[in-house]
């Protein structure tokens, strides 16, 4: 195993209430808290883990967004060799085809051996990047991964399926891997170590020119769930709930 | 990974004790294992103080980064009370220790996550930032913040992460609240521009992300004239006062407590009689054995028509920690797991034995620790908890 690049990007943050922009069509960005795609931090978890295993160098690419380089200092810090930064007209937000094609393009040069990222992420509107970046690159993908052990030119990996269900098989390399879980939850690093990386390492910030993002799909609207109908609320001391308790449940021929 | 982390561990983690004020005393150790018999947990640890401090001089520290047992320690000061040398064990060994831990990647989930939100969110409860002051909402009379009031204020109150966030104690927060308003105090709050005060973190081990947090907060005092910072948190209290002047900030700071006992003629007229009442006071680490603040609480209970003071077993500075310090606060169920014992329980049980109706307290991680014990000890059933702002406010009210 040589080389190993991680895919990963920034997603919105569900701990802020999200906002829909004036046009109703997508998330207001302006107010967008953002963080590791959740996923994607596992994805780091069994990449690092892999070269503490087999050896090699793991490789990190991820959009520029706001966060992104504390969050690719993390990754250094917990044994990352390479921090890559896409730069580009990623600001307003882009689909996963125009990523993929972007994380396609730029994984090429490091040779990959594996590509690993997160199985899904909550901004995924036009299917999983994995996927994507496996059908740009020509090469095999298995998602819904939780394990990974590497046999020469092969990858074993462990797959979930519904139902608590695992199944094991065997993937030729080089190949794309859409992880569920690492095998280990995400470390944490000190923070003095994250400090240490800032001042010692550096990201490689690389422009991609134009951003494709043809066999997408285009959100007519979006808008919050709305609530239907709501719950009733039955006021009054004990014995008074308790009564009109007993006469709803007659209503409705419980009793 | 683990033999540079290792190697010749013992001797660089012994000397790098010295570094902590004080730190040469550990040198006249008598091994008198005071510290490891009065520790809440020591029973439980691998390596309680004393043992620790033995193994160090044998040289043969390093199996200690293999243990996880160093997480039990709150960080109470009860063994640094005890030393009869004066060792600085709480502040240098024990919180260097979980340092060395935490960089060795022995760290239990729990506490990860209350690490990561805190780096994240400013707070270890992992909420919204932006609502910080949200608990604001719904008063009577307007809570300034900083940023809006535009303009210097006596008083900046700090308010804290437990005392913003927690449901429990925001009731806390509320009474405090109304009180200064009653008073007439010119006050301002931070609001989202306040970050948690770090000092929990920092006893867990994360120095950085303390100075981080520190930073931060100063970064945001900078921005305002007040007279003198006041919070309702001994932990905060004990960081703006004792560890913020380290790295260069500098700002006079009190707890509630001090501030109020201060103003109690102007108190006393406030208060009705509700009635005769046994209250026993908890005193709270970081304001007791970390700096000594006994009587003006106890001034201010005695100020309340009614209350017949009761002491429990363990007072003043033999007082029994919370169980949430030093990163207790998020290890419940690491400590459950350990030992299967709560501290919060023990310290109900004397409340019981002491025969109080109240169990009065002073720090926001309280309140949620005890009622929780109350509702598990027998006997505990009729005991209410009570910060004393909350007995205040029911005074006054």
């Amino acid at each position: 195993m040589k080389n190993i690049v991680a895919i990963v990007k920034m997603v919105p943050d569900l701990v802020e209430e999200l906002e829909i922009n004036e046009d109703g069509t997508d998330l207001d960005r302006d107010w967008l808290r953002l963080i590791i795609n959740e996923f994607d931090n596992h994805a780091i978890e069994q990449a690092i883990l892999l070269k503490e295993r087999e050896g090699g160098e793991v490789t990190v690419i991820a959009p520029e967004a706001e966060g992104v380089e504390d969050m690719l200092f993390t990754t250094a810090a917990k044994g990352a060799d390479r921090m890559i930064k896409l730069e580009g007209d990623f600001e307003d937000g882009v689909n996963n085809h125009a990523l993929a094609r972007a994380f396609a393009e730029k994984t090429k040069s490091y040779q990959p051996d594996l590509i690993l990222t997160g199985v899904q992420a909550n901004d995924d509107l036009d299917g999983s990047i994995g996927p994507l970046v496996a059908e740009y690159l020509g090469m095999p993908y298995v998602g819904y991964i939780s394990g990974v052990t590497i046999e020469g030119e092969k990858a074993l990996v462990k797959k979930e399926y519904p139902g608590g269900l695992i199944g094991e098989m065997e993937v030729t390399l080089p190949a794309v891997l859409g992880i569920q879980a690492g095998e280990e939850p995400p470390r944490y690093v000190a923070i003095s170590k994250v400090r240490q990386m800032m001042k010692t390492s550096e990201i490689d910030e690389q422009e991609v020119p134009e951003l494709d993002s043809s066999g997408g799909i285009a959100a007519n609207r979006m808008y919050l769930p709305e609530a239907a109908e709501r719950a009733e609320m039955i006021e009054g001391d004990e014995g008074e709930i308790a009564a009109k308790l007993v006469e709803i449940f007659k209503e409705v021929g419980a009793l | 990974m683990a033999d540079t982390a290792t190697v010749g561990f013992t001797t660089e983690f012994y000397n790098s004790l010295f570094d902590v004020a004080d730190g040469e005393k550990l040198k006249t150790c008598l091994q008198c294992a005071d510290c490891s018999g009065i520790c809440p947990f020591g029973y439980l640890m691998d390596f309680p103080p004393g043992r620790m401090i033995a193994w160090m001089r044998a040289g043969i520290l390093d199996e200690m980064l293999e243990s996880d047992s160093v997480w039990m320690c709150v960080s109470c000061y009860a063994c640094t009370e005890v030393c009869p040398k004066g060792i600085p064990l709480t502040p240098g060994l024990m919180t260097r220790a979980k340092e060395e831990l935490l960089l060795a990647g022995n760290i239990p989930a729990e506490l990860q996550s209350a690490l990561e939100f805190s780096q994240r969110y400013g707070n270890p409860l992992g909420e919204s930032p932006r609502k910080r002051a949200a608990w604001t909402e719904g008063l009577d009379f307007d809570i300034p913040i900083m940023r809006k009031a535009k303009r210097p204020v006596d008083v900046l109150w700090f308010v804290g992460d437990y005392a913003s966030y927690h449901p429990r104690v925001q009731e806390t927060t509320i009474a405090f609240a109304k009180l200064l308003n009653n008073l007439g105090i010119d006050f301002g709050i931070l609001g989202p521009e306040e970050n948690s005060d770090g000092d929990s973190q920092r006893l867990a081990g994360e120095r950085g992300l303390f100075e981080m947090l520190a930073e931060k907060n100063g970064k945001a005092f900078g921005k305002y004239e007040f007279g003198e910072i006041i919070t309702t948190d001994p932990h905060a209290y004990n960081a703006i006062k004792n560890e913020y002047p380290q790295l260069g900030i500098e700002y006079p700071v009190r707890h509630y407590t001090e501030f109020l006992a201060e103003r109690i003629e102007d108190i006393k007229p406030l208060l009705k009689d509700n009635g005769e009442k046994k209250v026993t006071y908890h005193d709270p680490c970081y304001l007791g054995r970390a700096n000594d603040i006994y009587d003006a609480p106890r001034a201010l209970l005695e100020a309340i028509p009614g209350v017949e003071i009761v002491e429990m077993a363990h007072t003043k500075s033999t007082s029994l920690c919370c169980g949430g310090g030093g990163g207790g606060m998020w290890l419940d169920g690491f400590q459950w797991e350990k030992g299967e014992v709560r501290l919060s329980d023990w310290r109900v049980k004397e409340a019981v034995t002491a025969e109080a109706e109240v169990l009065a307290v002073a720090c926001p991680y309280e309140p949620p620790r005890f009622e929780d014990s109350t509702k598990t000890i027998e006997g505990a059933e009729k005991i209410t908890v009570r910060d004393i702002l909350e007995l205040l406010i029911e005074a006054i009210e």
